[in-house]
């Protein structure tokens, strides 16, 4: 069984992918949506930056990130402003990590469900009298809904697994931003530690293989031939 | 109760321009595929913007290009039964029936309307286990009873087997005689034109 110490990591995992993932679910949807539908231009260059994390080195991605949230970063200046508060070496900081390792995978998934849905029935609703919010609400959303859940489940499974980039940008403060991965990484550092190391990564595996599993189940329900996996 | 319709509209690389003006009752546009006739009514639906063009009917203007004036698709009361069904398939047949429903609305038009159609007992199924004959039945109500002010209907009798159609020629030959809808329909069909309409426009 785990160690209390090794269930404060799991809780702290699931607390960090959890809310990463929840912020992040709306910002994600908003832009699969404006890549979906949108005509602009600069749209290439919108998805291209959307889609960076994924294949960046993710130690690229938590540098900028360091460099962004400093201090006197563009974004952390603005943050020690409100709040008096910064989120290096914090959980928030974490989160925020795994938020923008999870986002091209999430607008990926909700991307392909909206374009999926079928542009006639939204005309047949604005021919019954539905203005374009209505359509919105009542069409495009709940039939869009499958890729969505889809899509956090997924991002959920990789912000779990957000490794060089948390530890660049939050570095590993044990109880405050050191998840399983981070947790595995110092386990392998410290001589015989393989029990634990074991046991950890067998927690790793469950979660991400539930997560896969459930988001796969999410966007088969969605039919027309829709798949994560 | 007259449909005044002069547009035009380049699609690729085929102009399509349909004027005709007519009475109530009604009116087919008869034609071969390919000529037009689904981007005609798109057009007077509000769903294709017109290049050029005036569009009124029943003395609204819904659009006119000289003035400026292009009233939106939910505006523009329109009952539209598309050549698919078009069924929402996350909504049961109640509730597609309902969707375009004005808060207003009396029960017993509602009852009326379900009844012409012999839609009662499908109330509580979805849509994708409905039959052909039966979703477009549901597509026909749920348009009915948005409250439209006209009716479109676009082929409203294919990819259906002989029985469903006769059966779908007798409720519009009831909605044109007991509604008192100007209807503007589309075929490419001979005998249903002959049969159906009041007088036919050949596109």
């Amino acid at each position: 069984m785990l160690s209390a110490e090794q269930w404060g990591v799991v809780a702290l995992s699931l607390k960090i992918a959890g809310v990463a993932i929840g912020v992040t679910i709306p910002i994600a949807f908003a832009l699969a949506y404006l890549l979906a539908r949108g005509r602009f231009p600069g749209k290439v260059l919108v998805d291209g930056i959307v889609h960076l994390p994924l294949v960046l080195p993710p130690v690229v991605t938590g540098w900028l990130l360091l460099l962004a949230f400093a201090p006197d970063g563009p974004v952390g200046h603005v943050i020690e402003a409100v709040t008096g508060g910064t989120v290096l070496f914090r959980w928030t900081g974490a989160a925020i990590a795994a938020g923008v390792m999870a986002l091209p995978l999430m607008v990926r998934a909700m991307r392909l469900s909206i374009e999926s849905v079928d542009r006639r029935l939204e005309q047949a609703a604005r021919t019954l009298g539905a203005g374009p919010g209505r359509v919105f609400r009542t069409i495009t959303l709940p039939l869009s809904v499958p890729g969505i859940l889809a899509g956090a489940v997924l991002g959920f499974a990789r912000g779990l697994g957000e490794f060089g980039a948390t530890i660049t940008f939050v570095s590993n403060v044990p109880g405050e931003t050191q998840t399983l991965p981070l947790a595995i990484y110092s386990k392998l550092q410290v001589p015989g530690s393989e029990h634990a190391v074991v046991q950890l990564a067998l927690v790793s595996v469950a979660l991400s293989l539930g997560a896969l599993v459930v988001s796969e189940l999410l966007a088969r329900r969605a039919g027309r031939g829709f798949h994560v996996l | 109760m007259s449909f005044d319709v002069d547009v035009e509209r380049r699609i690729g690389n085929a102009d399509i321009a349909c004027r005709f003006s007519a009475e109530g009752g009604l009116t087919v546009l008869f034609g071969p595929s390919g000529a037009g006739k689904t981007s005609t009514l798109n057009m007077i639906a509000g769903l294709l913007r017109p290049d050029r063009g005036r569009i009124v009917v029943d003395g609204h203007i819904l659009f006119d290009s000289a003035s400026g004036i292009d009233v939106a698709v939910e505006k523009r009361r329109v009952g539209y039964v598309f050549q698919d069904p078009r069924l929402f398939p996350h909504k049961t047949v109640a509730a597609n029936l309902l969707y375009g429903r004005r808060d207003n609305a009396d029960t017993s038009e509602f009852d009326r309307i379900i009844d012409i159609l012999g839609i009662g007992h499908l109330m509580e199924r979805w849509p994708r286990t409905l039959s052909g004959g039966e979703a477009r039945r549901v597509a026909i109500g749920r348009a009915l009873l948005s409250d439209p002010a006209f009716l479109l209907l676009d082929e409203p009798l294919s990819s259906l087997d002989r029985p469903r159609r006769e059966e779908i020629m007798v409720l519009i030959e009831r909605m044109r005689d007991e509604l008192g809808l100007p209807i503007l329909m589309v075929t490419h069909d001979s005998e249903e034109a002959n049969r159906l309409g009041t007088r036919t426009i050949s596109v």
